[in-house]
């Protein structure tokens, strides 16, 4: 009796699992060892290990923690100072309803915003810092990146700090701990689950950005994900586009093994 | 447990409510008909008036579906699923999906209108006695430049390394257009297989790097209509229709020749509708639609009988009408087959990585 | 003071937040047709809007696709959280979850084109029913991930109390389990929504025969510069999930005050 219940709730979950994550990952890794002729082949993980796609990685990386270093700085005290107010809920939901218009759409507002005439520039000038290049910039990339992240950092951490027992706080500040002392060895630590999540949901997708490396970036920044994008879409070859995907797995295995080590429970 | 429930039976009633809307809607538009016509072609590449003009003459419903590559359209059609009746690949493609087997071969005789194209742009390397393909646009790549930035008349490719452009050149986001630059600005041709000549204009490009301010894709017509470059590398189409809306804007096919292509009509393996393929191509092949599309579209018709209903300043513009001499240096891209291509891509791929 | 900074703060990050929005909505109103100078004051595209069918029809199976993948997903991925939090050894849990967190990390380049390649080894013929498998099969894992600290944080005591207390399997998840984590369920389903109306990569592999969703709409759209009847169309929508959102917010405000005492 007990056994069967047990079976009943997780066949449509680990069915999900079968049809539409192992399959496909299947599928990719098969796709990895083929070339473009259809012939079974190492090269694709030959070609990986050179300078071009090795530099690739690395600025990938860059980018991304640069992303998910900016994202966890704007996140972490507006989810804590969403915590304290009256307002919680709403404040996560208006956090959360600007991703619901389209990304592109935005985009392409932050086309117009950081154009060589656009808002921020005239902004500048009547600053008196005057109008400089700001789109197809590091600076732009990274800015409208983090821009797009931000709710999946917040939301985490706001989950975690919601968590947090208040009591622990009075304790602390009762005990004379000043705000930071109490910060860093009280609240962090105990939010450190949340700001793991996020960072999870941010750095992996960062490395894998690829529409924003064109529209924003002009092509000046390329990671992992435009040459995947390139490999499936253009150069239609999807041995190449699959290896750099399995790579792209194995980082996230790794990165959650890494930030995924507690004593008890998940995540 | 109750809110939940409550919350899932309002879900599924509201989703359930506005399918009932979009079927509706889809009735009231006539989209459930029978006899329907699915057209697969570049977003915003036909006059909308004209497929409404077709469905009135026909009593045929058009569904307009769009794809934004042809490697894009090439996986729909391949991996099947899908019921386009016509395609417009570029030539290139065309070639390969010939190769591939995934088009009918097209009966001249069912098509009286074709006899309207110009012989020029028929029986091409790409497609010999268009036997899967009617030409439906041409055009060249060039360059776009603004004459209140540019003093100087921009003739050549290799204006462009002028230091004077420092930072103000938008390029477009395409390996065989711009490694196609390269080796153009080098004398050689664009679809040179000689690895010797391709490092060489690689090498080439990269000192180029310092102009070149981004390398986009189609927002190149919004970023040049706002003056955020001085120069852009395009394709001729949108070149006239940005001159269109602005006077200070230039268009020139570069003297070391520059790449010629085509955009034809196909009917692939997917089709459903064979009949009505052959009605809308031969619509679309009628002196008057083609002009009205053109002058819609503003690329290039191969249609002759609509060039003489267009006005004079149209067609007897060189720049997108090139003059025979011209037509000359021009050269259409070669199926250089999948490894080149790779190579074409992943020399394109390290030039965009080599930083300023 | 103390009270100051952390509204300035967040009057701050909620600027940023809805700076580009505010941008796409401003320039709705503008006769100039581009995004760039405001020339002057229309409707215009309002109106134009309002005469399209086609992009209705396309907003329309937007939201059921949205919401109907979001339904089933947020079902799925709850079931899929009970299976990880009550899997009977680590191992399995720990295989699970990475499981699950391929797709959230997989690019979406990557999702589109096994989907497509895995709908057509089965034969699914691409259009609506694709489009609707493939926004459940990447929204499930989401669900799980914002299910699952809700199952953590609950206290095996309080499954033992009821289970004492004679409560059947189905009573526990129903009456026990499910009330718990019913705010993790429902962050779950408006972040699957939320992926869902705003997926772009994998709609556009998976999409065919005429249907269409909004983002793959606007991306053929962009071809030649947006019209500015998107921007009309997105500040519609937005001034709509805005007071969809709001009055969902008050009418929970007012249950929860009529039912104070009884919950907490």
């Amino acid at each position: 009796m007990q056994a069967n219940n047990r079976t009943f709730y997780w066949i449509p979950y680990v069915l999900w699992i079968a049809l539409f994550v192992v399959a496909p990952l299947l599928l990719i890794v098969y796709y990895s060892f083929f070339d473009l002729n259809g012939n079974f082949t190492f090269a694709n993980y030959q070609n990986f290990f050179t300078p071009v796609y090795l530099t690739m990685a690395l600025s990938s990386f860059w980018y991304a923690f640069l992303i998910t270093f900016f994202c966890l700085i704007i996140a972490y005290p507006a989810a804590y100072f969403i915590t304290h107010s009256k307002y919680k809920q709403l404040l996560l939901l208006l956090i959360i309803l600007p991703s619901w218009v389209n990304l592109l759409l935005k985009a392409y507002a932050f086309l117009g915003i950081f154009s060589t005439y656009g808002a921020a520039n005239s902004l500048l000038e009547t600053v008196g810092i005057g109008a400089r290049q700001i789109l197809f910039t590091d600076f732009s990339f990274v800015f409208v990146s983090v821009y797009i992240f931000i709710p999946f950092m917040i939301l985490p951490i706001f989950n975690a700090l919601d968590k947090l027992n208040p009591a622990l706080i009075y304790a602390s500040r009762d005990l004379g701990a000043s705000f930071w002392a109490t910060f860093l060895k009280v609240i962090f630590p105990l939010t450190s689950s949340g700001v793991k999540a996020g960072v999870q949901a941010v750095f992996i997708p960062a490395l894998s950005l690829f529409m924003m490396t064109r529209l924003i970036a002009g092509n000046r920044v390329i990671t992992l994900g435009t040459a995947i994008e390139q490999h499936f879409l253009v150069t239609q070859d999807w041995g190449m586009g699959a290896t750099i995907a399995v790579f792209l797995i194995l980082i996230m295995i790794v990165m959650m093994i890494v930030t995924g080590t507690r004593k008890k429970g998940v995540l | 447990m109750k809110k939940l429930m409550q919350a899932l039976i309002a879900v599924l009633l509201v989703a359930f409510g506005l399918l009932y809307a979009v079927d509706h809607l889809n009735a009231s538009s006539g989209q459930t008909a029978g006899n329907t016509l699915t057209v697969y072609n570049w977003g915003d590449y036909i006059d909308a008036e004209l497929i409404d003009r077709f469905e009135e003459e026909t009593g045929i419903k058009v569904i307009y579906e769009t794809f934004d590559s042809n490697e894009a359209m090439m996986t729909k059609i391949e991996q099947g699923g899908t019921t386009y009746d016509v395609a417009v690949p570029s030539e290139y493609m065309i070639e390969k999906m010939r190769e591939q087997d995934l088009l009918y071969p097209i009966d001249h005789s069912r098509l009286p209108n074709l006899m309207y194209i110009d012989e020029r742009f028929m029986d091409l390397p790409f497609d010999p006695g268009n036997r899967y393909s009617i030409p439906y646009f041409w055009g060249t790549v060039g360059i776009l430049y603004n004459t209140d930035k540019v003093k100087s008349e921009i003739t050549a490719w290799n204006d462009l390394w002028k230091p004077e452009f420092r930072n103000d050149i938008l390029m477009i986001d395409g390996a065989r257009e711009v490694i196609g630059m390269g080796l153009n600005s080098l004398g050689y041709s664009l679809n040179d297989t000689n690895e010797k000549h391709l490092q060489e204009a690689k090498a080439k490009l990269d000192t180029l790097t310092p102009n070149i301010k981004a390398i986009v894709g189609d927002e190149i017509r919004m970023l040049m209509e706002n003056d955020e470059a001085a120069i852009g590398l395009v394709w001729s189409g949108t070149a006239s229709e940005l001159m269109w809306k602005k006077d200070n804007l230039e268009y020139v096919v570069p003297e070391e020749g520059s790449n010629l292509w085509f955009d034809n009509m196909v009917i692939p393996k997917t089709a459903k509708n064979i009949e009505a393929a052959y009605s809308f191509i031969n619509f679309m092949l009628d002196p008057e639609v083609a002009a009205q599309n053109t002058e819609y579209v503003g690329y290039s018709t191969p249609n002759k009988k609509a060039l003489e209903l267009m006005p004079e300043d149209i067609v007897k513009d060189e720049r997108f009408y090139p003059s025979a001499d011209m037509t000359a240096r021009l050269e259409v891209y070669e199926n250089l087959g999948p490894e080149m291509l790779a190579h074409y891509n992943e020399l394109f791929l390290k030039f965009k990585m080599h930083r300023k | 003071m103390a009270r100051f900074w952390p509204r300035a703060y967040l009057i701050f990050v909620f600027i940023l937040l809805y700076a580009p929005i505010f941008y796409l909505m401003f320039y709705s109103f503008n006769s100039g047709g581009t995004m760039s100078s405001f020339e002057g004051f229309t409707l215009d595209w309002y109106k134009e809007l309002f005469a399209d069918t086609r992009l209705l029809i396309i907003v329309l199976n937007t939201v059921v696709i949205a919401l109907f993948s979001a339904a089933v997903s947020t079902i799925i991925g709850v079931l899929g959280a009970l299976a990880i939090i009550y899997a009977r050894k680590r191992i399995y849990q720990n295989a699970l979850i990475s499981l699950n967190n391929v797709l959230i990390v997989s690019p979406d380049v990557i999702i589109g084109a096994s989907f497509l390649i895995l709908f057509t080894i089965i034969g699914v013929k691409l259009g609506f029913a694709s489009v609707l498998l493939a926004h459940i099969a990447f929204s499930v894992p989401i669900v799980v991930i914002m299910v699952l600290p809700k199952l953590e944080e609950m206290s095996s005591t309080l499954i033992d109390a009821a289970r004492d207390l004679g409560a059947s399997r189905l009573d526990i998840l129903t009456k026990v389990i499910l009330p718990y984590i019913t705010p993790g369920i429902f962050a779950g389903f408006f972040m699957a929504l939320t992926y869902s109306l705003d997926d772009f990569a994998v709609t556009f592999f998976v999409t065919g025969n005429g249907f269409t969703t909004l983002s793959v709409e606007i991306y053929s759209l962009a071809r030649r510069g947006i019209s500015l009847n998107v921007n009309a169309l997105s500040t519609l929508l937005f001034l709509f999930t805005i007071f969809l959102v709001i009055g969902y917010y008050f009418i929970q405000k007012r249950n929860e005050k009529s039912a104070v005492g009884v919950r907490k």
